[in-house]
């Protein structure tokens, strides 16, 4: 079983005046892992039971391996589903709940049994066969609904939140352990999450959603280095990063009610400008641009510390060793690199042409000196 | 010391309910089986113990066997009969419907009314000549027939009605029972390519199985109980064709005040009713899953 493409077209579901998703397109590919992330009543779920025929499209269309299949129920698209509830009949033993599907399609008893005993070797079932859902824990109530899906061997394997039951613990070791299990068996997965930590450890590919459309589609690492909006800026990443809003004189940028000229226009650029940092580019520096320390947050290796820059507040991620106290003023630094700019109204990222970034150490601070020189202008 | 008063405490708070219990529920039943082994006093005779002579007399007593054939009959066909119904508009209503609120009031409309009354609409329905059921005959035709007056035909008439009156009792049951199923359920049964009857065999229907459990416990009691509709339609007749145990002991007691011989029956009616559930949560309550 190898995986196979599923492309969804100009993808729409509407529930009277409601647009829960807004016409997407999208390619996940076969044999790849993609994760639908976005806050929820963003139209992920509802996205996934689209691909799964759990829903009908109120338009466009969606190809599994080519096929149009949006007309199709869900027993002919070649999928099998894991569900957040996990979906497990309360009245079958563990070996009925997995062998079910095969049950109703007919599969020879001998084959059956086969399949069973290697599945359940798979996923260490083998000594739970004989008992009911309620008398596992989560962990091994996931795995038999993730059983339910594997011995189907269908190309693709949706699953809808799959993890958001179990502890902190189980859910890294079940990350680690479905992202193995998707690379041995080649699926087409396809992920519903509202954890960005988890799509991006998990993740061939994520598709940020928003409001029923998709922010942006692409690789853990470019949505987090370059993210698309700042809605996808903020989603990522914890703690998110920084938005802080710019006001313009001439070509200069800086934050209201502090001097630091922080970027500088080269183009057109849009009235109302949000600056986006991570709070880990941001770093001690002699040099570096002074800062009110509000409040700070114990991590254990690192530190958030909550600064106020003007009339505006960001996190920096520093390390604990490091000597801040509440109320005072620090310097901070940061690479002209981690600096992304993006239009305070439409939330788009704006494009490195009609902007700079301005080395906070070296320029601004310098004219900040020289201010101090010339005296209040 | 205190333990010991926690104990007095303990039984103090249970008194009420216990004299209520014992005064009328054990008592009265521990008195009815005494009373079955003494002959009923009359006039003069006061009551002297028989030994087994009532139960005697019952073995001969030829209406007693053709009440009991009735009342078997009535429950082999009104059980099964109401609780199918039952599920299938359970079933029905469960699903997406135009209306919804409507159907299930007007299934559940025959329990809350009142048997006597209802069995007064019933008695018009049943009419000879002028009742619903007949002038609707008499569209197509069809002659006209004494449904409560045939002694071939006023057991299936009476039954009717009771399947009427409690399958809309069940399904309210059975309603709240298929509202507890997932619907994640289902929709991991379609994706592994299940269909309608499938689902319904392998899924739904066992996970009601305690519902049905419960519902068929009352059915049979149910089946020996509810004799409301005998009173106001066919007062057991004609010829007894269509009086029930229960209805059998009521005229003896209240009408022939033959209390003893009432007594007696009483005792097989309580026998017969204790086997039954007994049996019933014995063989089916190992293949019921509870949630």
């Amino acid at each position: 079983m190898t995986g196979v493409e599923i492309e969804a077209r100009a993808l729409r579901k509407s529930w009277g005046d409601t647009q829960a998703v807004d016409g997407i397109s999208f390619t996940a590919e076969a044999g790849k892992f993609t994760v639908l992330l976005g806050p929820s009543g963003c139209g992920k779920s509802t996205t996934l039971r689209l691909i799964a025929g759990l829903e009908q499209a109120t338009d466009g269309s969606i190809r599994i391996d080519g096929q149009d299949v949006t007309q199709r129920p869900p027993n002919e698209r070649q999928i099998a589903m894991v569900f957040q509830s996990y979906a497990l009949f309360p009245h079958l033993n563990v070996a009925e709940n997995i062998l079910f599907g095969l049950k109703v399609r007919r599969v020879p008893a001998a084959q059956r049994k086969e399949r069973l005993d290697r599945v359940a070797a798979l996923l260490g079932l083998s000594n739970l066969l004989e008992r009911r859902p309620a008398q596992l824990s989560g962990g091994q109530q996931q795995r038999v609904a993730l059983g339910r899906a594997v011995i189907a061997e269908k190309p693709i394997c949706l699953m809808d939140e799959p993890l958001s039951n179990l502890d902190a613990k189980l859910r890294h070791e079940m990350r680690v352990e479905l992202r193995a299990l998707q690379r041995k068996l080649g699926l087409t997965m396809v992920y519903v999450t509202h954890d960005q930590a988890e799509a991006i450890s998990m993740a061939d590919r994520i598709i940020v959603m928003n409001g029923g459309r998709i922010e942006q589609a692409g690789t853990p690492g470019a949505i987090y280095d370059q993210p698309a909006t700042a809605f996808t800026a903020r989603f990522i990443g914890t703690p998110p990063m920084n938005l802080i809003a710019l006001s313009r004189a001439g070509q200069s940028l800086r934050v209201p009610g502090a001097d630091p000229v922080l970027a500088e226009a080269r183009g057109a650029l849009p009235d109302n400008l949000l600056l986006g940092i991570r709070p880990e580019d941001l770093h001690l520096s002699d040099q570096g641009v002074p800062v009110q320390v509000e409040a700070i947050e114990y991590l254990g290796a690192d530190n958030l510390v909550d600064c106020r820059l003007g009339s505006q507040r960001l996190t920096a991620r520093l390390q604990h060793r490091q000597e801040v106290a509440e109320g005072r003023t620090i310097r901070l630094r940061w690479s002209t690199e981690a600096v992304h700019l993006f239009d305070g109204l439409s939330g788009a990222r704006l494009d490195k042409a009609s902007w700079r970034a301005v080395e906070p150490a070296t320029e601004s601070i310098n004219r900040m000196n020289a201010a101090v020189v010339d005296g209040p202008s | 010391m205190l333990a010991r008063r926690e104990w007095i405490h303990g039984w103090l708070l249970l008194t009420p309910a216990l004299i209520l219990l014992f005064a009328f529920t054990h008592y009265p039943a521990v008195t009815t089986v005494w009373h079955s082994f003494f002959s009923t006093p009359r006039g003069q005779r006061p009551s002297t113990f028989v030994g087994l002579d009532n139960y005697d007399f019952l073995l001969a007593d030829s209406t007693f066997w053709q009440v009991l054939s009735n009342n078997l009959w009535y429950a082999l066909v009104t059980i099964p009969v109401s609780i199918a119904l039952a599920l299938m508009m359970a079933l029905w209503v469960d699903g997406k419907l135009r209306g919804r609120g409507f159907v299930r009031m007007a299934y559940f409309a025959p329990t809350v009314l009142p048997l006597i009354a209802v069995a007064n609409i019933w008695l018009f329905f049943y009419t000879p000549g002028f009742g619903l059921i007949d002038q609707v005959r008499g569209l197509f035709g069809l002659a006209e027939v004494n449904w409560l007056g045939n002694p071939d035909l006023v057991l299936g008439s009476v039954i009717v009605v009771a399947i009427w009156k409690e399958a809309g009792f069940f399904m309210i049951f059975y309603l709240a029972a298929l509202q507890a199923i997932s619907p994640s359920l289902r929709e991991a049964a379609s994706i592994e390519g299940a269909g309608r009857w499938t689902y319904f065999r392998r899924v739904t229907f066992p996970l009601l199985m305690p519902t049905t459990l419960f519902v068929s416990v009352n059915a049979v009691i149910n089946s020996f109980r509810l004799v409301d509709h005998i009173f106001v339609m066919t007062e057991g007749g004609p010829d007894n064709a269509s009086s029930l145990l229960l209805f059998y002991i009521y005229e003896t007691a209240f009408q022939y005040w033959d209390t003893a011989y009432a007594a007696t029956l009483t005792v097989v009616l309580l026998v017969l009713l204790s086997i039954l559930a007994i049996g019933q949560f014995f063989l089916v309550d190992r293949r019921v899953h509870y949630r």
